[in-house]
């Protein structure tokens, strides 16, 4: 299998925030979004082609996850957090 | 499509706020479940439901297998052996065992128990009970900062001391008491050490051979897992026995009969495994916004003191007692973040906490503390909110109050003679 290159890890990193702005609960909402900035930040120096295929699909096994739970979520959804109130921030 | 089962309507005098829920600062009661967890619980719940403990077709294979992978998760995330893990329904249940079990096994012998004035409610009344069946139990106090003496621990072995239960971090005011000391007193005086890790495991690195450590009680829900499951840490080598508390099919080493609930397990090893991954981001994260949180607050207002020790604490637990401000008035007014004010248990109870008690805490000091839970999910912009709405609250509850008024003219409320109408 070709090694992933960086147009396919730009993909996924965009694909995982786009699912992620889609959970209904503000808690899973911001730290799905938050989590994979950051851990694409931290390991963003990795040379290594295996280590980096790896990565790619352990990225990808968390897409599945999010899209499954974000699916989840939005049947059982409840009211928005007071810090969601726009009248709040 | 939203969900309206099960939600609360607000009252007659609902405003705009209402309609939007409170934000959570109380993790420390129970934590929500992480996405990744309730992932791999959920075809346990609705196709692989077989009984772990049938051994005769796919349905209790499939289970079974799952249910070792959960123990070994649990396992890695403390250093232990797979085996020395047994799954039980919380971290009560886990701490009735250990003390409960540990004594009465040994009990022809050995009588006497230590522990500490500031554990969860199910050890001390453990205890208690065991008092009633003629043990000694000796209840260590604490120092003001919330940690125990190690020359106070060291001078209270006896000759037939069987166990020493000292919790690693408390729920309630977060302090992390020096367990690698501890396990290494008791590995001295050859007795064993129980610690209840409940509030501990997964938030900061435990492992049960560094740290001398024989029995530990771990629950789900304070880790981001499930409610309804937890696990106790049994040692090998050395072996320690225990006597069970229920009787059965003999399932769980013979320690804890009844059907290991799969989905729960499966629930646990995955919060087990999550936790271990993000253990460093989120302590880091976690220490940030409670430094932020305590910071702005104390600037912002006089008179606040924050209950137990400020090194040896676990940062996202932060118990903050405001001077003149009646506790209670002051959760009710921030009714848009849900707080506490003391350990869920106990909150029933009009008594200040006990453990602020131990600490030498004043009883009107006692009376105005509010316990602040920062998780894996807390935001800055939570926190903020938090930080905003408690100085304004605290600041208008002050401008109400007589005794603040005399503090501010310069009395000492000390020197006050009350009297009598």
């Amino acid at each position: 299998m070709a090694a992933s290159s960086r147009a396919e890890v730009l993909q996924i990193y965009r694909v995982l925030l786009r699912e992620s702005q889609r959970f209904a609960a503000y808690g899973y909402r911001t730290y799905a979004i938050r989590r994979i900035r950051d851990a694409f930040r931290e390991n963003k120096h990795i040379q290594d082609s295996v280590e980096i295929q790896k990565l790619v699909n352990k990225a990808k096994e968390n897409l599945d996850i999010i899209h499954r739970q974000v699916t989840i979520g939005q049947m059982y959804s409840t009211q928005k957090l007071v810090i969601e109130n726009p009248e709040n921030t | 499509m939203v969900c309206t089962r099960g939600r609360i309507s607000p009252g007659k005098n609902s405003d705009e706020q209402s309609k939007f829920r409170p934000l959570y600062m109380d993790v420390q009661a129970t934590t929500p479940l992480d996405p990744r967890v309730l992932d791999s619980m959920l075809p346990y719940l609705i196709c692989y439901y077989g009984n772990p403990h049938s051994r005769t077709h796919a349905y209790g294979w499939e289970s079974e297998t799952a249910m070792e992978q959960a123990r070994r998760q649990v396992a890695s995330l403390i250093g232990a052996d797979p085996r020395e893990i047994i799954f039980t329904s919380g971290a009560t249940e886990s701490n009735n065992l250990a003390i409960k079990g540990v004594a009465r096994f040994y009990k022809s012998r050995k009588k006497h128990i230590i522990t500490t004035q500031t554990e969860h409610k199910c050890v001390l009344d453990s205890c208690r009970s065991l008092e009633a069946e003629g043990f000694r139990v000796t209840y260590l106090p604490v120092k003001r900062n919330g940690l125990i003496d190690l020359k106070e621990l060291e001078n209270a072995f006896q000759p037939d001391t069987s166990l020493v239960s000292i919790m690693t971090v408390n729920n309630e005011i977060g302090v992390k008491q020096p367990v690698c000391d501890i396990g290494q007193i008791c590995r001295s005086h050859k007795v064993f050490f129980h610690t209840d890790a409940a509030q501990a495991i997964g938030k900061v690195p435990v492992d049960v051979n560094d740290m001398k450590i024989d029995l530990m009680s771990i629950s789900g829900h304070k880790i981001y897992g499930p409610k309804g499951v937890g696990a106790i840490y049994v040692r090998r080598r050395p072996r320690v026995r225990l006597e069970p508390l229920q009787s059965g099919g003999g399932q769980e080493r013979g320690m804890r009969s009844g059907t290991v609930p799969t989905p729960l397990a499966v629930g646990l090893g995955a919060a087990c495994e999550v936790a271990q991954q993000e253990m460093e981001y989120d302590h880091k994260r976690i220490s940030l916004l409670a430094n932020q949180l305590v910071t702005k607050i104390m600037k912002e207002i006089p008179d606040v003191v924050m209950n137990g020790d400020p090194e040896h604490r676990y940062p996202g637990c932060i118990n903050l007692s405001f001077a003149y401000v009646e506790g209670e008035s002051l959760l009710m007014a921030l009714k848009d973040v849900a707080l506490s004010s003391g350990s869920a248990c106990t909150s029933a109870s009009l008594e200040p906490s006990y453990v602020l008690r131990a600490i030498g805490t004043d009883e009107d000091l006692a009376h105005s503390s509010i316990r602040f839970g920062i998780g894996r999910f807390t935001t800055e912009e939570e926190v903020d909110y938090t930080v905003q709405k408690c100085i304004q609250h605290v600041k208008r509850l002050r401008e109400m109050s007589p005794l603040w008024e005399m503090v501010q003219d310069g009395i000492d409320l000390k020197s006050i003679k009350w009297t009598q109408h």
